[in-house]
């Protein structure tokens, strides 16, 4: 119908774009940027003081000299312009990675046991897309993981292998006819039998599928802190919910070793643990005894991490409602039961966290180990590296580098444990 | 040692038969390794190299002892110690012998129970200062912010010092040499102070040699040597004696090049014969071979060679032999008669 009131418009108007700043990557910059004249000046501020970061950093990278045989060379190549010395690393990063004493032909060793660990662990950590069965590799990556790196003929893992699965099926059995302590008697000394018996065997097939033994005082760098933190972190779980769940036992005497414990472990600091693993403990053997040192190492930092891990899964099991230990009495599981299906799942699920701080803590711990002389990754370049006659005065490189391999191991935990929280998410926020 | 799986499984070290503490030569022997204690690294005096072999002043006497009892330089097992592990190390059996630019002192000696066998280093503390400090004496660091080493006579030396002197410092205490040089050439200490070697070896690498100064003052006697525990004195005179060898190598002009043919028949001087073993019967009572002394000789050459290669002059270090040099040139390098 044509109107006779020529004010009224009778056809709509095209649909026009928002006002440019209310859209898009404008819209977003004034909210978030610019949305008062505090925060304009702190953003500008802050492009100011990473673009001059960047433009301080960047020649030192660009500029960097990867192939020189000392500083001196370094420097005269860089002949007076901002520049780093990378060529630390590329004549040093063997000793970087595996110590300054690892055989140079073994590399593929630590190499290759550091690959697998991937898949071995998979099915622990992944366990909703990995079949049950595959556990199995789990289990058995400590002893291919001990024969690869430290070598020996590989009847040393297999026979302690066996003597744990003999140690294992004979607690079953007693542990049916005649209770648990008796069970726990009986596997030690079926594991005992096996070892001392196998001892015979090993020593009569020391050769058959060996590879060259090197000694724990040559292992050194990253491999070392790897090797501490991932046997470490793996052992301290399990022993930290024993303690934890100790601690909360209704039998004074466990209850009381388990808290001396924990409050003694927790009340001592980590470095002194290190100096009794290495140097106090010399002195109670007789000459000559040598109790691995990295065995005296693993045993300090477990029991330290441990204790922590305990207050930590205490504090999942105080959060946890009365109630549930209620409904597991009352739907008549037994301790173990109930622990096992109903506390534990939730508990550690709270926990996950403050687990996780803990094991990224430890990890980066392990370096404390340099101050007790061992040549890991912080030792080797506060040692050997920044002591050599061509490297004295390398600072940034090395330690840059120590730095990027830690980030990368502790940021992917991080990772991993915000992702399994996802995934156990059962409350609905 | 017999290796049963319990602990070999746990342990690859595992334990040793226990007990009995036989003599140390045995136990080398029978172990077929030398283990001695050396730092955890000093440019020149011991680090090692990009291939994990180590290299160095007091590593050379490691060598030298192990080639004199097991006629073999490199069966040595090299167990790097800081300033605090060392002596706890050497007590308690866990090295036989220690090299690792060691002050011989009187407690260290006494009441540590430990037996210096001689001094391979004459030193002695010097300090380093920024040219821009504009101080010309030791005596004029009033009030300055010093970097120094924890657990060594070095940290002794400088509060002596600066309290018969009667003037203040304030100490910035570090672990390693290496940390100290970083946090000097940073700024975040006036002076530096450690044995004048050190001090020399670790200027070099500067980006700026010339900026620092070290000043005249040498605050205090460091006489570093290789030591050994108390209590087994056939062992000490191995060591000493080989050293002793190395330096009475250099006062008579065997060297690495002419050794073999010293060594291969009785020659016109007697030292020289019953040095190496073509004279006499030395080596025997020591209980080692006769040609102790040529193993441990033709392992680095004497000890004006192994002063060369490692930190003499034509080096990076560049330390001119001083105190070092032979009695016989004006040093106090002097060894007893082989007789």
């Amino acid at each position: 119908m044509a109107s006779e009131y020529s004010y009224v418009r009778t056809d709509f108007l095209g649909e026009s774009p928002p006002p440019a700043r209310e859209t898009g990557a404008i819209k977003w910059m004034r909210e978030n940027l610019f949305s008062g004249w505090l925060n304009t000046i702190l953003t500008v501020l802050a492009i100011y003081f990473v673009v001059w970061l960047v433009v301080g950093v960047w020649p030192w990278f660009a500029n960097g000299v990867w192939d020189a045989d000392n500083l001196a060379e370094c420097r005269a190549i860089l002949d007076g312009a901002t520049g780093a010395c990378f060529a630390v690393l590329s004549d040093r990063w063997t000793q970087m990675l595996f110590g300054i004493a690892y055989p140079a032909d073994g590399f593929w060793r630590p190499t290759l046991a550091f690959i697998l660990l991937f898949p071995s662990v998979a099915p622990a950590l992944f366990a909703q897309y990995v079949p049950r069965k595959f556990l199995i590799a789990t289990a058995l990556y400590p002893f291919l993981a001990y024969w690869l790196i430290w070598g020996g003929t590989i009847m040393i893992p297999i026979v302690t292998l066996i003597g744990l699965i003999a140690a294992y099926f004979a607690f079953i059995r007693l542990e049916r006819a005649s209770g648990f302590f008796m069970g726990l008697v009986g596997g030690v000394v079926a594991a005992a039998i096996i070892w001392y018996l196998g001892g015979f065997v090993t020593d009569a097939m020391s050769g058959f599928l060996a590879l060259p033994e090197v000694a724990s005082r040559d292992m050194g760098g990253f491999m070392l802190n790897m090797i501490l933190g991932v046997v470490c972190v793996s052992l301290s779980l399990p022993l930290g919910i024993v303690l934890a769940l100790g601690r909360q036992s209704s039998m004074p005497i466990i209850k009381g070793i388990c808290v001396i414990f924990i409050e003694f472990i927790r009340g001592v600091p980590l470095i002194t643990l290190l100096f009794v693993a290495n140097v106090v403990l010399a002195y109670f053997f007789p000459p000559g005894t040598n109790l691995d040192l990295i065995l005296r190492v693993i045993i300090m930092i477990t029991m330290f991490s441990a204790a922590y891990i305990a207050e930590v899964i205490r504090g999942g099991l105080a959060a946890l409602p009365k109630g549930q230990y209620e409904a597991g009495d009352s739907l008549g599981l037994n301790y173990s039961q109930a622990m096992r299906l109903i506390i534990l799942p939730q508990a550690l699920k709270i926990s996950i966290p403050g687990i996780v701080n803990v094991a990224v803590g430890l990890f980066k711990d392990t370096t404390l180990v340099s101050v007790i002389s061992m040549f890991d990754l912080v030792g080797v370049i506060r040692g050997p590296i920044l002591s050599s006659t061509d490297w004295t005065g390398v600072y940034w490189e090395a330690f840059g580098f120590a730095a990027l391999l830690f980030f990368v191991i502790c940021y992917g935990i991080s990772q991993y444990s915000q992702w399994l929280e996802r995934q156990l998410q059962t409350d609905h926020r | 040692m017999k290796k049963t799986v319990l602990f070999g499984a746990l342990t690859v070290a595992g334990l040793a038969a226990a007990g009995a503490q036989a003599a140390t030569l045995d136990d080398v022997q029978a172990r077929g390794k030398l283990n001695c204690g050396v730092t955890t690294g000093v440019p020149g005096f011991g680090e090692p190299d990009a291939n994990g072999v180590w290299q160095g002043f007091d590593v050379a006497v490691c060598r030298a002892v192990a080639a004199a009892v097991l006629g073999d330089p490199m069966a040595v097992e090299f167990v790097p110690t800081t300033g605090k592990t060392r002596f706890t190390a050497l007590a308690a059996g866990e090295i036989d012998m220690l090299a690792r630019n060691t002050t011989w002192t009187f407690s260290r000696d006494v009441d540590l129970k430990f037996e210096f066998v001689g001094v391979n280093y004459y030193d002695g503390q010097g300090f380093m200062v920024p040219k821009a400090l504009g101080v010309n004496s030791a005596k004029e660091l009033d009030g300055a912010t010093v970097c120094i080493q924890t657990g060594t006579t070095t940290e002794l030396n400088l509060a002596d010092f600066f309290r018969s002197n009667n003037i203040s410092y304030e100490p910035v205490p570090i672990e390693t040499g290496s940390e100290a040089v970083q946090l000097f050439t940073a700024g975040s200490c006036d002076v530096y102070t450690t044995d004048a070697s050190a001090l020399a070896a670790q200027r070099a690498n500067f980006a700026n040699p010339g900026d620092y100064v070290v000043l005249p003052e040498i605050v205090s006697k460091e006489p570093l040597g290789p030591l050994v525990r108390h209590g087994d004195n056939e062992w000490g005179d191995i060591v000493r004696w080989t050293l002793n060898a190395l330096i009475t190598a250099e006062e008579l002009g065997v060297t690495s090049d002419n050794i073999d043919e010293l060594a291969s028949a009785p020659g016109s001087n007697p030292e020289v014969n019953r040095l190496l073993g073509t004279e006499g019967t030395l080596g025997e009572m020591l209980g080692l071979s006769a040609d102790f002394a040529k193993n441990a000789i033709s392992a680095g050459g004497n000890y004006g060679e192994i002063f060369a290669n490692n930190i003499g002059e034509s080096t990076n270090i560049g330390l001119a032999r001083g105190l070092n040099a032979q009695w016989t040139e004006g040093g106090l390098i002097y060894s007893p008669p082989f007789r």
